[in-house]
């Protein structure tokens, strides 16, 4: 394989070379993610299989967390937002030097995580965990990130700006927002440090930012990848315009107020749990919006789905979305939060979110991708697509539901009481009924593991195939 | 709150909502609102164009009806200063909730609170909720079956550091205890805490070096006997453990006896055992101290 881009002027071309270096990092992240997550199964169901410090389950949890949702899912989404912003502007990646350091100090960011997460070193902020000189460095990236997206939007060769780069730009902006606020401390030596908030309100600010790294990095980022890879490859226009600019306002402006759900029944005031419950309801339509557009954009395409597992996966991560987005409001509402809470349930449905949409988009995505930034039709075997395709929603389906019976026994033995009024079961009881949900948890997650191996075998084999690679040439408006 | 602070909130949650309201409004009025269109917009993204067909129906209405019932939520419950016209709290709400569970299982508790401690064995019904009380609250350090592990006492063994009466393991319940052994490792010199080790375990029959034992006799009565006692046999006002009776509290798992012992008096020990009068109440503690004393007498 040699890169002949030099050829060419470098002006005229796409800058597919960080699209190739972060589509591919996405393959071995998630590998490595998954292969993570799957340990914590396993380990969860026998924790005899918890061997010395660097390889507890308290160690490894927040490495699985960051790498699927930091390395693979950021991976995925820098692949595809270079991709995308360059072909729907027509412009080259603006700042070259500044895409060189978003692949470096991105992949350094989480080789530094793989390394002192198993140390012990967290600042103990869930889903940002890596300690302060990390942290300084994701922040830099990140706006190195923004300014690359920025200047290749203004390079942009029509007046309007497609509906998927609004996504990806509100991602970008609100992420470094939340970055920055959520991970302020002071530090005390170079691997110390301390919120720079106390008590309630450091755990109010704690949910704001996790509740919005979840609704822009896992939701509005992977929304700004379907809209161009559904109309793409069912290609089919977008079903409509104004749904995408309702529900994008819609979207970006109440995701900010859901967090509070996080917090019922602390010691968050009243109000501002209420308010994040009413919040969460009211989220329920916007999140919708993007997945009615999707749906729809696929009318007069549905027999497409009979032969093209690319679009297979990027139609159920709709309907993973469309059900994860639905389950969410419902959790938050208070009531249904007092029996789901703690329980196994809440891990049902990150997992709905993270394997059904987040994963499977991604799978979609790159799938669609691959054989074009290296010069391939297609990729390597289509049949391997679509095994990947069937275990993958096997295996969400199988941890989803093993959660979803878990979650529920557990929140109603907790509250269970006797005619005495003293609890009907004790803890260990609702540990021991959950066992057989563990295991399907664990079966789950290998099958997905599974298929995540078949694509990196897929893709190796097509990049394998790809004898001159050339960047293609922009192209030019109609 | 300041009532800066609380409008703050209020102006933010009006703009919002007044923001979204508008949003769904201003857009929903469609050139041709029943059909599906095949007019796209004109735009043209890497070959990916955009219909404009009209927001589904029953999706706007979705929309309307979660922004009515946030506004009609907020009527009736708290938000900034506003207390809601139903005047709910979460405090009041828990509050309802303890007075109706004493309501309901009061009598209950209340007909085992009048008899001692040590009767309760004999009521199956006590000895039922002093097991589901001991099963979510105690068993997490003294083991389900009350065997005790490294650092937290066996209760069935009848051998008490504070007392084995029922009124003895009520007030360990209500109050907690904080058990104290000092550090004694600089006070005896390394020779001193050998000498001492070999006496304390010949105390409890174990075969030992008898010069160096006879060598810690002295040091311990000037050192150890204020608490232990001469004989060993230890003193429960104080927490001090019975050293005679081979039971050992903190035998460092895989280590031997003698080396465990060795440790205690080098580096010291501090047990805490929790209080639950605030946690459980005083008449559920009644009933777990009469089930702790059930353990040990079965």
């Amino acid at each position: 394989m040699s890169l002949s881009t030099a050829a060419t002027d470098a002006t005229t071309t796409y800058n597919y070379t960080v699209v190739r270096q972060f589509s591919i990092m996405t393959v071995v992240w998630g590998f490595i993610g998954m292969l993570v997550g799957v340990i914590l199964a396993a380990q969860m169901a026998f924790p005899e299989l918890n061997f010395g410090p660097y390889f507890h389950f308290g160690r490894l949890r927040p490495l699985h967390t960051n790498a699927v949702i930091f390395a693979f899912g950021g991976s995925a989404l820098m692949a595809t937002s270079f991709y995308v912003v360059q072909r729907t502007c027509q412009a080259r990646l603006a700042f070259e030097p500044l895409v060189k350091f978003v692949f470096w100090g991105w992949q350094a960011v989480i080789v530094a995580a793989v390394i002192t997460l198993p140390l012990g070193l967290t600042s103990a902020k869930e889903y940002a965990e890596l300690e302060w000189p990390i942290d300084i460095l994701i922040a830099l990236v990140w706006l190195s990130y923004l300014a690359v997206f920025v200047g290749t939007i203004m390079r942009r060769k029509m007046p309007h700006i497609y509906v998927g780069n609004w996504f990806y730009l509100a991602f970008i902006i609100t992420v470094a927002v939340l970055h920055v606020v959520n991970s302020a401390a002071m530090p005390v030596t170079l691997f110390k440090s301390y919120s720079a908030y106390a008590g309630t309100t450091d755990a109010m600010i704690q949910w704001w930012y996790g509740h919005n790294a979840v609704g822009f990095f896992l939701t509005a980022g992977f929304l700004g990848m379907m809209y161009y890879y559904v109309p793409k490859q069912a290609e089919r226009p977008i079903y409509s315009y104004r749904l995408s600019i309702v529900h994008f306002w819609a979207l970006i402006s109440v995701y900010m107020w859901a967090g509070g759900h996080h917090l019922h029944y602390t010691s968050l005031p009243d109000w501002a749990q209420n308010l994040g419950m009413v919040m969460s309801l009211v989220l329920l339509a916007p999140s919708w919006g993007g997945m009615i557009n999707g749906m729809m954009t696929m009318s007069g395409a549905w027999h497409k789905l009979r032969t093209d597992p690319i679009l297979r996966f990027l139609v159920v991560s709709l309907s993973f979305y469309g059900m994860a987005t639905f389950e969410g409001p419902m959790m938050s509402i208070k009531t249904v939060n007092a029996l789901s809470h703690n329980t196994d349930w809440t891990i049902g449905h990150v997992h709905a979110g993270a394997l059904g949409w987040v994963a499977m988009i991604s799978f979609g995505a790159i799938y669609h991708t691959i054989p074009r930034i290296y010069g391939q039709i297609n990729m390597y075997s289509i049949p391997l697509i679509n095994l990947h395709f069937w275990l993958a929603t096997i295996g969400t389906v199988l941890y989803i539901a093993a959660m979803w019976v878990n979650g529920i026994a557990q929140g109603l033995m907790w509250r269970a009481v006797n005619t005495d009024g003293s609890l009907m079961y004790s803890f260990i009881q609702s540990v021991e009924v959950s066992w057989p949900g563990y295991i399907v948890r664990l079966i789950g997650g290998i099958i997905f593991l599974v298929g995540m191996g078949l694509m990196a075998y897929n893709v190796w084999m097509t990049i394998r195939n790809a004898k001159s690679v050339t960047d293609a040439p922009v192209t030019q408006p109609a | 709150m300041s009532s800066f602070w609380n409008a703050y909130i209020w102006v933010l949650f009006g703009i919002t909502m007044l923001g979204l309201a508008a949003l769904i409004h201003f857009t929903r009025k469609m050139p041709d609102p029943e059909g599906f269109t095949e007019e796209t917009t004109g735009h043209s993204f890497d070959g990916i164009e955009e219909y404009n067909n009209p927001m589904p129906k029953w999706w706007l209405n979705l929309f309307w009806l979660t922004i009515f019932f946030a506004l009609g939520y907020f009527i009736f419950y708290p938000l900034g200063n506003w207390p809601g016209v139903l005047g709910w709290t979460s405090q009041g709400q828990l509050t309802d909730d303890q007075v109706a569970h004493q309501r309901r299982y009061g009598e209950i508790y209340e007909r085992f609170a009048s008899m001692p401690v040590e009767e309760l064995m004999d009521h199956p019904q006590a000895m039922r909720i002093g097991q589901r009380l001991y099963e979510d609250n105690c068993a997490l350090c003294h083991g389900q079956a009350g065997t005790g592990s490294y650092g937290f006492p066996n209760l069935t063994n009848n051998d008490w550091s504070w007392g084995g009466s029922g009124d003895d393991i009520k007030t360990t319940l209500l109050n907690g205890r904080q058990g104290q052994m000092p550090a004694m490792g600089a006070a005896l010199g390394s020779p001193g805490v050998r000498a001492v080790t070999e006496y304390v375990m010949q105390l409890s029959g174990h075969s030992v070096d008898t010069a160096l034992a006879e060598r810690g006799e002295p040091l311990y009565n000037a050192t150890c006997a204020a608490c232990h006692g001469q004989d060993g046999t230890g003193n429960q006002m104080l927490g001090a453990p019975n050293l005679t009776n081979d039971i050992w509290l903190y035998q460092i798992p895989g280590e031997s006896l003698r080396a465990s012992i060795a440790h205690t008096l080098n580096e010291g020990r501090a047990g805490n055992m929790p209080a639950w009068r605030d946690f459980l109440g005083e008449e559920r503690v009644h009933i777990l101290a009469g089930y702790v004393y059930g353990m040990s007498e079965r």
